[in-house]
């Protein structure tokens, strides 16, 4: 029976960590994270769950705690924001490469310069090529129900997995959430037998050693291919998931798409936003819809082309920069997945919500209206394009 | 009840608005609503102007926005009105409630040509005479619950009283203060 509550983004991601009851947790503080090794300090004292709680003194000590926890065999878990997250990056890729299914609660914050506190994906989107899955939420309830999914995701895919929520819009915000009973939460994430391990006496192991040029090449490949192979096990344990605790999840959310001619492309909390701007521009006869992209690693390229098949004009949102000087990574890769369509809709692409910019509904409303602009003049317009920032005057602001 | 009702709190960092925008948020959950209660972070400092916000329906809210458009201002800190526009957006058919000893409509004149109802509730003094310390934010809190009526005002009060002996199990002699002054406040509030 699922409990009807209410927490904060970071009590629900802090909350699953207590029922999962993790080996390790290495904490290090950052916002807008902090609570959740706040949370999870005090869970560790108050009992029954026994985490070994190490405080670092860095986030590269915090990765490499995990990776020196998992490779021994255990549970490692942390969590993270920005700065924390950059800091991080070295053994993010030797985590990653080293295959040990490090689980990490990315609480996605704007990346110092300057330095700014609040919401957007500039963190976790740089650090997308890091060979990590990556999940993003929209609200509290896809935090938690993420982070239960990841350690199965990324233990039976051998890669670490990062799930990401936004910033103080979820981590900071009291909402209504069902929470699972923990016998049923442990029972679902299972325990963790892994096949190989340091100091295993059948086969003891070394993790991390040099690689030479005649290895390199092929410990790539299986990467890669362990990144391919993590789209079934993420539907699979989507698919469990939602037979246990009736939730339903995939690779992608698509939110009144059936005939939709116009659509947005966007991640975490911004698609309820536009969730509520579709209903409205619905109510007004409008064919509009959106696909919110939960799993940004791999990338859904099959199932957004099929989802965007059929549109007239398509936006994609993005919360990171890039400084490609063409778009915003979201909108590379979702471009990309189209090229091979039959018959590809228009593209536009809109960075947006940088540094904790608000969206409202209103100005979502703006970007279905371009879109309809495009589907009535068959021009695309500029391609490339900022919302939300102030326009520049003569006194310099 | 209209299907949403959206709450904006401004405060001065450290007064406690954050908490009673939770505490308001806790009161719809415990009678049985969607709540959504969140703060606005500029740069945290103790004294700063701060901004809170509560979303509460009787279905879900996906909205995951800032409020623009409020059916209720509650200002905790009277000096607020010279500084920030509180009433920016502010629906004519709800309400202000500011923390004041003045009567409200000594305060419209600051209020920037707001028309709709004026209340104020004298939370400084409730505070100290029934806490013996100026927390401002329990009396604030039940105003807004007597005016909004966002919860049943009685249902508030038995709620309220569970959730003090909770969160109070280890200093008990506290919750009658703050019993006192969340009907103290619901009892004086006044509208013009």
């Amino acid at each position: 029976m699922s409990i009807r509550n209410r927490l904060s983004g970071n009590e629900a991601v802090a909350w699953a960590m207590r029922q999962i009851n993790p080996d390790v947790f290495a904490a290090f503080p950052i916002t807008p994270s902090t609570e959740i090794p706040q949370y999870l300090a005090q869970f560790a004292a108050d009992g029954p769950g026994d985490p070994e709680f190490v405080t670092v003194e860095s986030e590269h000590s915090a990765m490499s705690t995990c990776l020196g926890a998992q490779a021994a065999g255990a549970r490692a878990v942390t969590a993270t924001s920005s700065a924390g997250l950059a800091y991080m990056y070295e053994m993010l890729y030797v985590t990653a490469s080293a295959r040990q299914p490090v689980t990490l609660a990315v609480v996605n914050r704007a990346l110092t310069g300057p330095i700014n506190i609040n919401n957007d994906h500039s963190d976790s989107m740089g650090a997308r090529d890091a060979g990590w899955i990556q999940v993003y939420a929209e609200n509290n309830q896809e935090a938690y129900d993420n982070f239960l999914q990841a350690m199965r995701i990324g233990e039976k895919a051998r890669l670490p997995i990062m799930t990401c929520q936004d910033g103080f819009i979820t981590s900071h915000a009291v909402e209504n959430i069902l929470l699972e009973e923990d016998e049923a939460v442990k029972a679902f994430v299972g325990e963790y037998e892994p096949e190989n391990y340091l100091l295993k006496k059948e086969n003891p192991l070394a993790v991390g050693p040099y690689d030479t040029c005649p290895f390199y090449m092929e410990h790539k490949v299986q990467q890669a291919h362990a990144m391919l192979a993590a789209r079934d096990i993420i539907l699979e344990v989507a698919a469990d998931f939602e037979k246990t605790f009736g939730r339903k999840y995939g690779m992608l959310e698509e939110y009144r798409m059936e005939d939709a001619e116009a659509a947005l492309v966007l991640i975490g909390s911004t698609a309820g936003t536009a969730k509520a701007c579709v209903d409205r521009l619905r109510q007004r006869g409008r064919k509009v819809g959106l696909v919110k992209v939960r799993v940004f690693r791999p990338f859904p390229a099959r199932e957004l082309a099929q989802a965007l098949g059929h549109c007239g004009a398509v936006a994609v949102l993005d919360k990171s920069e890039g400084f490609s000087g063409c778009g915003g990574p979201l909108f590379a890769e979702t471009r990309s997945a189209c090229y091979d369509l039959p018959q590809r809709p228009r593209l536009i692409n809109v960075v947006y919500g940088l540094g904790g910019r608000d969206c409202a509904v209103e100005d979502i409303e703006t970007v279905y209206n371009r879109l309809q602009r495009i589907l009535e003049t068959g021009q695309t317009g500029e391609l490339y394009t900022h919302m939300g920032q102030r326009e520049a005057t003569d006194d310099g602001v | 009840m209209k299907e949403m009702t959206e709450i904006r709190w401004h405060g001065r960092g450290g007064q406690g608005a954050k908490t009673a925008c939770l505490l308001l948020a806790d009161a719809a959950f415990a009678s049985g609503l969607y709540v959504q209660g969140f703060p606005e972070y500029g740069p945290e400092r103790m004294g700063a102007p701060i901004t809170a916000y509560n979303r509460i329906s009787k279905t879900p809210c996906t909205i995951h926005s800032n409020i623009y458009t409020p059916d209720y201002v509650v200002v905790v800190d009277e000096s607020l009105l010279h500084t920030v526009d509180v009433t920016a957006g502010l629906n004519e058919q709800g309400g202000i409630i500011i923390n004041s000893h003045k009567a409200p409509q000594q305060l419209r004149p600051l209020l920037r040509g707001y028309r709709g109802p004026v209340y104020t509730v004298d939370a400084r003094r409730i505070s100290e005479e029934c806490l013996g310390k100026y927390f401002p934010n329990t009396p604030m809190l039940a105003a807004v619950v007597q005016v909004s009526r966002v919860v049943d005002p009685a249902e508030f009060v038995v709620n309220m009283e569970g959730s003090y002996r909770h969160k109070f199990a280890h200093k008990p002699q506290v919750i009658q203060g703050n019993m006192q002054a969340l009907t103290t406040a619901m009892e004086e509030v006044s509208r013009a």
